[in-house]
């Protein structure tokens, strides 16, 4: 474990992955990127990175993650779970399940990324305001520690014409506003019916 | 980690002075017996004695009367004494309000909370951005039915020292008693109860090089407390329990090894570690008071980066921090502290508290700061957060 904290593989982000996703923790406010390159013929992983804003088993959850993840079909990469990452690593204390999971979210996050991108999402079902509050919830705001749902930064959010609409309640020019507004659009913009996403700020 | 490792978590535990021992040994194989009485044995009364004298000296840091000192098993025992022993006797006769600050240290503060489950009121003072608790504030709360105010001499975490004097008077006119943990303060910081009129004081041995298990409660003369922990008579009939007298001799001898000079030398050293992290690395923020500070702490948050990677990374050099992140407590909750000084969450989740003591040297600073330097540039470079600060 030590050596994956120490020595991360597959660090950074990725200039115009195919899927990526970005989870954060409510327990402790750590966050996670995931990358993934796929190969459009074999459905494999061909190439994974990612980004911790975390704790040392988020680290390394993240880089063993990675690992496995690499030259895998996306069916089967959907399978890895955090026991699979747990054991590779050698064991990881229960306490520090709540990081590491994020890294395997963070996995699934980008491969579904992947499969709306693609039109491979099997279940089409219109976009509705509670859909995209629940996305929503899996924005981090760094602030709080917990998401942007719940930490009240959402004012209002409209779904007229294939077009999502949120108000969001925090400066244009606040630090993590950049950030914040990219990630909800990133979640957002790949529902099947949505041809727009307008993020608002105070 | 041999001989190249720094300590700098000298807020949490300290190493033991080998003076402190060298006093204390003979307490435990020649001076060994109880304490007793004028009337008892010869070995009891040396083993008086040395309690006495031990009493006295930590007394004497203080300002206050032998008398006026008890011994308990360290900060926690001594903080928990003051809240629900003023408590106890006061509940059914004065009030059942007490004020507390919210960046107390968790025995102040854990031990409100169980007076809370009890029926008792307890209001938590705001502190502004620096840590300060603002008095007048303090001074809405107060009412004929406040038994006792608590506020802390300095901060645990971010080192903010309070104005414990005008706090003192106001509480003192108000006819309200005042307690103050001065854990991180005593012989750090003057606190004299000639000149402030403060009624209970909690210290500790483990923060001054002293053995750990040992700390002390002062209660000015004529303060109405109860005793929480039942037995014996001991201590004035204020803590039960066959004395500590190789912790008090320890505790003594190490209050008195503190200097003037060692504490001058120790803001020597944190001034040049927020200096030279100024100077080397972007995106920092100092947490508490920039002035009102203690000599040997220094806590500033690393943006972007989470704490417990830094502290991990810095022990693989043999350096030793701590850290307000929540994934570093055992409660999974960020700092308190930090979040009460309007702090957000993620100005806690990269916070990293240095502590110094007497063994920490200057020269120390300059290879802390320049790992630190390329833990955290490594770190923003694996953060998604780390290109927000535009480096």
């Amino acid at each position: 474990m030590l050596e994956h904290f120490k020595h991360p593989r597959n660090v950074g982000s990725m200039e115009n992955p195919d899927g990526k996703a970005t989870e954060g923790s409510p327990a402790c406010g750590d966050m996670v990127s995931v990358y993934i390159k796929v190969d459009e013929a074999s459905k494999k992983i061909s190439d994974i990175k990612f980004e911790s804003y975390g704790c040392a088993s988020n680290i390394a959850t993240g880089s063993i993650i990675t690992e496995m993840a690499k030259g895998k079909t996306l069916e089967e990469a959907k399978q890895l779970t955090w026991k699979d990452a747990s054991a590779a690593l050698g064991g990881l204390p229960p306490i520090k399940a709540h990081c590491s999971v994020l890294a395997i979210e963070g996995l699934r996050g980008a491969i579904q990324n992947y499969e709306e991108r693609h039109d491979l999402v099997k279940v089409k079902e219109p976009t509705t305001e509670a859909i995209v509050l629940k996305r929503l919830k899996r924005v981090m705001n760094p602030l709080k520690g917990l998401d942007m749902v719940a930490t009240k930064l959402v004012k209002s959010v409209e779904v007229k014409d294939g077009i999502i609409r949120i108000a969001v309640d925090m400066p244009a020019n606040h630090q993590f506003a950049a950030a914040i507004r990219d990630e909800a659009r990133e979640r957002l913009e790949t529902l099947w019916d949505i041809k727009g996403v307008e993020i608002e700020f105070n | 980690m041999g001989a190249e490792s720094i300590y700098m978590d000298n807020a949490a535990a300290t190493r033991l002075d080998e003076a402190v021992l060298d006093a204390m040994l003979p307490c435990y194989f020649d001076t060994f017996a109880v304490a007793t009485s004028e009337f008892g044995y010869s070995q009891g009364l040396e083993a008086r004695e040395l309690l006495d004298g031990a009493r006295a000296t930590l007394a004497a840091k203080l300002g206050a009367l032998p008398e006026e000192f008890v011994f308990t098993s360290g900060h926690t025992e001594s903080s928990n004494l003051a809240l629900k022993g003023v408590a106890l006797a006061l509940g059914q006769k004065k009030g059942r309000h007490i004020i507390v600050s919210k960046i107390e240290d968790f025995p102040v503060l854990q031990s409100a909370r169980a007076l809370e489950k009890q029926g008792f009121t307890v209001d938590y003072l705001d502190v502004d951005e620096t840590g300060l608790v603002r008095t007048g504030q303090l001074l809405e709360l107060l009412s004929n039915q406040t038994i006792l105010v608590s506020v802390q001499h300095a901060n645990q975490e971010i080192g903010t020292l309070q104005d414990i004097e005008k706090i003192a008077i106001i509480c003192r006119e108000k006819g309200t008693l005042f307690h103050t943990d001065a854990t991180h303060t005593f012989t750090r910081v003057p606190l004299d109860v000639q000149k402030i009129p403060v009624d209970l004081i909690t210290v500790s041995a483990h923060t001054i090089h002293g053995p750990k298990g040992i700390g002390g409660l002062y209660v000015r003369k004529g303060t109405p407390i109860a005793k929480i922990m039942d037995g014996g008579f001991q201590e004035f009939d204020l803590r039960a329990g066959t004395e500590n007298i190789p912790g008090a001799v320890g505790f003594a001898r190490a209050a008195e090894l503190v200097t003037p000079e060692e504490n001058l030398r120790l803001q020597e050293i944190r001034d040049r570690i927020i200096e030279r992290i100024a100077q080397t690395i972007p995106q920092v923020t100092l947490n508490g008071h920039r002035t009102n500070r203690i000599p040997h702490n220094a806590n500033l948050t690393f943006h972007f980066v989470e704490g417990e990677s830094i502290t991990l990374h810095l022990d693989m050099h043999g350096i030793a921090v701590s850290t307000g992140s929540a994934c570093f407590s055992r409660s999974l909750e960020a700092s308190h502290v930090i979040m009460g000084i309007g702090g957000d969450h993620e100005r806690a989740h990269g916070s990293i508290r240095f502590s110094l003591g007497r063994y920490n040297s200057m020269k120390e600073v300059d290879r802390v700061v320049e790992i630190l330097a390329e833990v955290v540039k490594q770190l923003r470079i694996i953060s998604p957060l780390g290109k927000i600060g535009g480096e």
